[in-house]
């Protein structure tokens, strides 16, 4: 198996050490994500789970510790690490097709091919016949789908996700979350994605992941590492296995101390 | 029976249909008004014309084409002034937002410079540039300078970083992001300046114009009180709200047919 990405011993801090204002965000974490695999990041609010993607994308950087894409360290943002955000971040003054084609055009290809790959991705989280229109005549599960489209076109080594369900309607969510699935699969041209996932929502990383990485808040650290065996392609038929059940309902006796009325407050 | 009368007529007013109407009618009352006041002898014309003496008059200036001579000159100065205040103040104003350090160097400065109102430079301007129109324009260049430079510096910072980190895992460097990101999503930001801008050159021209000029309308309005003739002023102050509103409304149109993705984008 090769490494994808190595994070280790991280931990970063917020404010000043020295004068004892400031807060334990991630305490000495590692973890690895292997090729094509779907690793989900989980935890209560405050456990840094964001934070760790985001050092890893290259947004914010550690205070000890080290991150590495391929064997290569993390010196800052690049096409090796595709990212969705939870509110989408597409360029509002372009059109889905000019969205999705903006990093390939980055990369020097031909317009023609930037195109053709283009219109593949966007025909493939079914948003054909709306590569005109701009962010602001879709609705939210389409916009997500459009940023979908943009980051995994770009053919990254490694894709980053930072709930990006987390503000779209339930019962959209639950076709999201397969296509998701769909869009990182392997196809002719490329492998399998590699994945880091950050979401709130327990039923979404069982359904999602290869493995489920729980964090605990206040300093964040990993709790426990559990890898999900379902087999692919997942459906819903997937959902309503015991199994499923059963794994979701052991995460959450996992989770559930970790979360109370005390917990959500500041100190 | 009056109140419900009133009822009905603020119901009549209501709905899309009669926009116009609720437009109009407290301009139309205020002139029928303003008219039956200075007819029924209540107000004396030499000091407020009847709206009726004010047609008459604007209709004489008009043949004459003095009206429209001064527009012309007034309207140039007012286009030289803003053209030269985009070129300086929105690269200014870019810098400033961009490169922290630079901000920090200029920041005294310019808030030293702002608060000065525009007409306090006139005594200045007039030792050195004389009496006529670098003078004026000078003047209406301060007003329309800082409104460009303080609303592109603003629209540079409020750059939402979602849409940077986006380009930026996209594989942008920081040419593109200038370029691609974070120039057009300042545009609406810059389109706010140039409105605000040519609000304020309406009102410092004027001022310009009643010291410093032997033309434009800000001299037609002082010339006609020397000769008492408040029915010309009137014509002159009229002409100036109708063109800014005019121009207002255009710019408004041309910022939605440009910039069609903005509504949203500001939601």
């Amino acid at each position: 198996m090769v490494i994808k990405v190595d994070i280790v011993n991280v931990s970063k801090t917020y404010g000043d050490e020295e004068d004892g204002d400031f807060v334990h965000a991630l305490d000495d974490v590692s973890m690895a994500v292997q090729e094509g695999e779907f690793v989900s990041l989980i935890g209560p609010s405050g456990c840094g789970k964001s934070t760790l993607l985001h050092i890893v994308a290259g947004f914010e950087h550690a205070t000890r510790g080290r991150v590495s894409i391929n064997g290569r360290p993390v010196a800052g943002p690049g096409a090796d690490r595709g990212m969705v955000f939870q509110d989408y971040a597409l360029f509002p003054w372009m059109t889905v097709i000019d969205n999705v084609t903006f990093g390939l055009k980055l990369r020097g290809m031909a317009a023609r091919r930037c195109q053709e790959i283009a219109r593949e991705y966007i025909g493939l989280v079914g948003l054909d016949g709306f590569e005109n229109r701009f962010p602001h005549q879709l609705s939210g599960g389409m916009r997500q789908r459009c940023a979908l489209a943009r980051s995994v076109a770009n053919n990254p080594d490694v894709l980053l996700m930072d709930e990006p369900l987390a503000a779209i309607d339930a019962l959209t969510r639950n076709a999201l979350q397969e296509e998701i699935l769909k869009v990182c699969d392997a196809r002719a041209d490329r492998p399998r994605k590699s994945v880091i996932y950050v979401t709130h929502s327990i039923e979404e990383a069982v359904f999602l992941s290869d493995r489920i990485v729980v964090m605990t808040p206040r300093p964040g650290r990993v709790l426990e590492v559990i890898p999900v065996p379902f087999d692919h392609p997942r459906n819903d038929g997937t959902r309503l296995t015991p199994a499923f059940q059963q794994l979701a309902g052991k995460i959450w006796g996992t989770l559930k101390s970790y979360v109370g009325p005390r917990e959500g407050a500041l100190p | 029976m009056r109140r419900s009368r009133l009822r009905g007529l603020l119901r009549g007013l209501r709905g899309s249909g009669p926009r116009l109407l609720r437009f109009i009618v407290l301009p139309a009352m205020l002139i029928a008004g303003w008219e039956a006041s200075v007819r029924l002898g209540l107000l004396n014309p030499v000091f407020l014309p009847p709206p009726s003496r004010i047609l008459a008059a604007a209709q004489q200036l008009l043949v004459t084409g003095e009206l429209f001579r001064n527009f012309a000159d007034s309207l140039q100065r007012i286009a030289l002034a803003n053209l030269v205040a985009i070129v300086t103040a929105v690269p200014l104003g870019f810098f400033m937002g961009l490169y922290r350090p630079f901000e920090e160097m200029m920041d005294g400065l310019v808030n030293l410079i702002r608060p000065i109102p525009p007409l306090a430079w006139i005594p200045l301007s007039i030792l050195w540039f004389g009496l006529g129109e670098k003078s004026v324009v000078f003047i209406t260049l301060i007003s329309a300078f800082f409104a460009i430079l303080l609303n592109t510096i603003a629209g540079v910072r409020g750059v939402d970083k979602s849409l940077i980190r986006a380009a930026l895992s996209l594989g942008a460097t920081r040419r593109v992001l200038i370029t691609k990101v974070v120039l057009p999503a300042t545009l609406p930001s810059l389109f706010t300046g140039l409105r605000i801008a040519l609000g304020v050159s309406w009102m410092s021209i004027v001022a310009a114009e009643l010291i410093a000029s032997s033309s434009g309308l800000g001299f037609m309005i002082n010339y006609y009180r020397e000769l008492l003739r408040s029915d010309l002023i009137l014509v002159g102050m009229l002409s100036i709200g109708i063109i800014g509103f005019l121009m207002d409304r255009g710019l408004q149109w041309l910022e939605r047919r440009l910039l069609p993705w903005r509504v949203a984008f500001e939601l």
